[in-house]
């Protein structure tokens, strides 16, 4: 598994500078914390506590503030997600239309149950509420991509495909 | 037969881009606001053409315009709802991905007619890759004079934020959105105030639904009269239905306000899969009540049409289940829906929630009896009408909604065991 990233691996200029360009779109600079999280998610793969102390120095919080808001929020993370990370519509249209079924396939094949994370970091399984995807259910997306009209098959040819 | 108003340009290539949204007349509502109408005619304009909101509640937006204090010193705030999470709803994540300049001068129309200089999309998280799309577009509306400072060479200046929310249902309720766009948890806040005079900073804010936005260009275009003859009289325009569950072609199907139910199932959606029979339909997304196959017969598309047959219009997701379905188990993945989504905030639905949730799994495991029903049926009113916010009435309805419609798919759940004495 390889060692999840420091938030000072990815703390860059650039990425300084990007939240700045955020922080600087609002009238008040504590609505940049939902844009700043994913900032530092997307870049570290979750919220290490140094990335919310970055947060916090940016927008003049402290770092209760900026937990208690973080832990709202389900699609936030403070431990590393996984390279993949494959959360399975649960909700009404993907019931009525087999998600149960996908998540018996998925568990079998991943050899883990809904939160969990495979031992080598690469799978993370989610069931979420529904996704938006109600009409091409059931429906899953795999970090930010969508994958709709699901079936065990198609499921094994999207995992088969990932690099 | 579907009307198609704001899908028109879905099936157009290179739908997204300015050039092909121009060369079919875009932005031409956006001049005529600009150069010839008043902000106050605008408004008029949206209140004669009985646009209702539809994200879920249906109220008036010509009408919630108007509670805008206009002298107020304050800046205004123009919020657009991009969080549709409710189930069975996905038309304003097609909305965005296939026209979303129609959304831009939707919005742009709306800031003008508010007298507000900024707005902000609220978009939930899990649509990351249409906050690329948004942003191009937004980009390129500014590259064309659209968004920015002196838009169309006129005195008015409007700035366009595209804000990612983080997987929270309840930041869906306005209120709620607000409080998570100011940097916090997204707890509802009690209304009144209402956002109109007190929203985002506690400054005038007017939030609607993408679906409301996008029609706005159209009215001001057309005029208000010709979108409302589109509708019924009281429920102007078009609508777009996402059908979802066991159908032949789910999918976004807009039609006229006013239309049969039952049309649009058996048509537009291909009827029901396998050649089933129905058995019931969900049809305003998940927090309405459940309609019969009986009650469906009859029914109309339209806020009142959908009240007359035992229902709401909700948002327009119509969840569709043939006749193998189990009311029960769909109730349970419901409830097990809200009690994920309840915020926590007050105790009737925070706790209220849980229980039920663990009645139904109770139930569920086969270890049910007819007192656990009357438990459940004792829960319901305790919720409703009591909680902080809606949210407890949604969780509440489709519950009491389908043990009174198919109670037999409860009671075969049960053994049968007298009701313990009240305490
Ligand atoms: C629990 C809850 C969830 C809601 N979710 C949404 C949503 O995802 N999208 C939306 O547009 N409106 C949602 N609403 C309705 C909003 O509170 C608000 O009424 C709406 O955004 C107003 O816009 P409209 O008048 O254009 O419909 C929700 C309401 C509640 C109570
Ligand atoms: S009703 Fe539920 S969602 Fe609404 S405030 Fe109370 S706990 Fe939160
Ligand atoms: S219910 Fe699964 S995507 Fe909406």
């Amino acid at each position: 598994m390889t060692k999840p990233l420091m938030f000072a691996d990815v703390l860059t200029a650039d990425l300084e500078r990007r939240a700045d360009a955020i922080i600087a779109r609002y009238p008040q600079k504590r609505s940049a914390i939902l844009p700043l999280f994913h900032l530092v998610q997307n870049a570290c793969n979750y919220i290490p506590e140094d990335g919310m102390r970055f947060i916090a120095k940016k927008l003049g919080l402290n770092m209760n503030d900026v937990y208690e808001t973080l832990t709202f929020y389900s699609m936030l993370f403070t431990e590393p997600i996984g390279t993949y990370h494959i959360q399975l519509c649960r909700t009404i249209s993907c019931y009525l239309c087999g998600t149960s079924q996908l998540r018996e396939h998925l568990e079998k094949r991943l050899g883990i149950k809904p939160g969990q994370k495979t031992p080598d970091g690469r799978f993370r399984l989610t069931e979420v509420e529904c996704i938006g995807a109600c009409a091409g259910a059931p429906a899953m997306q795999i970090n930010f991509d969508f994958y709709e009209h699901l079936t065990p098959d198609k499921v094994d040819a999207i995992l088969d495909t990932l690099p | 037969m579907q009307t198609k108003l704001l899908t028109k340009r879905f099936d157009t290539p290179d739908s997204q881009s300015i050039r092909s949204y121009l060369a079919d007349g875009g932005y031409a509502g956006l001049k005529k606001a600009l150069t010839t109408m008043q902000p106050a005619e605008v408004i008029e304009e949206v209140k004669k053409s009985a646009l209702r909101g539809r994200g879920g509640a249906g109220f008036p937006t010509g009408m919630k315009w108007g509670f805008v204090p206009v002298n107020s010193p304050k800046p205004k705030y123009v919020v657009c709802n991009a969080d549709e999470s409710e189930p069975g709803t996905c038309k304003d994540r097609e909305l965005m991905q296939k026209d979303p300049h129609q959304l831009i001068e939707g919005l742009l129309i709306a800031a003008y007619a508010l007298l507000s200089r900024q707005v902000f999309i609220y978009i939930r998280g899990e649509y990351w890759y249409l906050i690329d799309i948004l942003e191009r577009a937004i980009a390129e509306a500014r590259e064309h004079g659209f968004v920015g400072e002196r838009i169309c060479g006129t005195d008015f200046t409007c700035e366009i934020v595209v804000h990612p929310g983080a997987g929270a249902y309840i930041c869906g309720e306005e209120t709620a959105l607000l409080n998570s766009l100011e940097g916090y948890r997204g707890h509802p806040r009690i209304k009144p105030p209402f956002p109109a005079v007190a929203g985002l900073y506690g400054c005038p804010t007017v939030v609607n639904n993408v679906e409301t936005f996008c029609a706005v260009p159209h009215i001001i275009v057309n005029g208000g009269d010709w979108y409302r003859a589109l509708g019924t009289e009281k429920s102007g325009g078009t609508k777009i239905f996402s059908v979802s569950g066991h159908v032949n072609r789910p999918g976004n199907y807009e039609v006229r306000l006013g239309y049969p139910l039952k049309q649009l199932i058996e048509e537009e959606a291909g009827g029901v899969r396998g050649g089933r029979k129905l058995k019931a339909v969900i049809p305003g997304g998940s927090s309405v009540p459940i309609m019969t196959a009986e009650e469906v017969e009859q029914a109309t598309l339209d806020y009142e049409g959908m009240m007359k047959a035992g229902s709401m219009l909700g948002s327009g997701g119509v969840i569709v289940m043939d006749d193998t379905t189990d009311i029960f188990m769909t109730t349970y993945n419901l409830i097990h829906f809200y009690n994920h989504e309840s915020c926590g905030w007050c105790t009737p639905c925070r706790e209220g929630t849980d229980w039920l949730l663990k009645l139904f799994k109770k139930i569920a495991h086969g270890d049910g009896t007819t007192a656990d029903l009357e438990t459940i049926k004792r829960l319901c009113p305790n919720i409703e009408g009591r909680s902080h916010c809606p949210l407890g009435d949604a969780a509440v309805w489709p519950i009491t909604s389908a043990m009174k419609k198919f109670p037999e798919d409860f009671l075969k759940h049960v053994k049968p065991v007298a009701a313990p004495v009240a305490a």
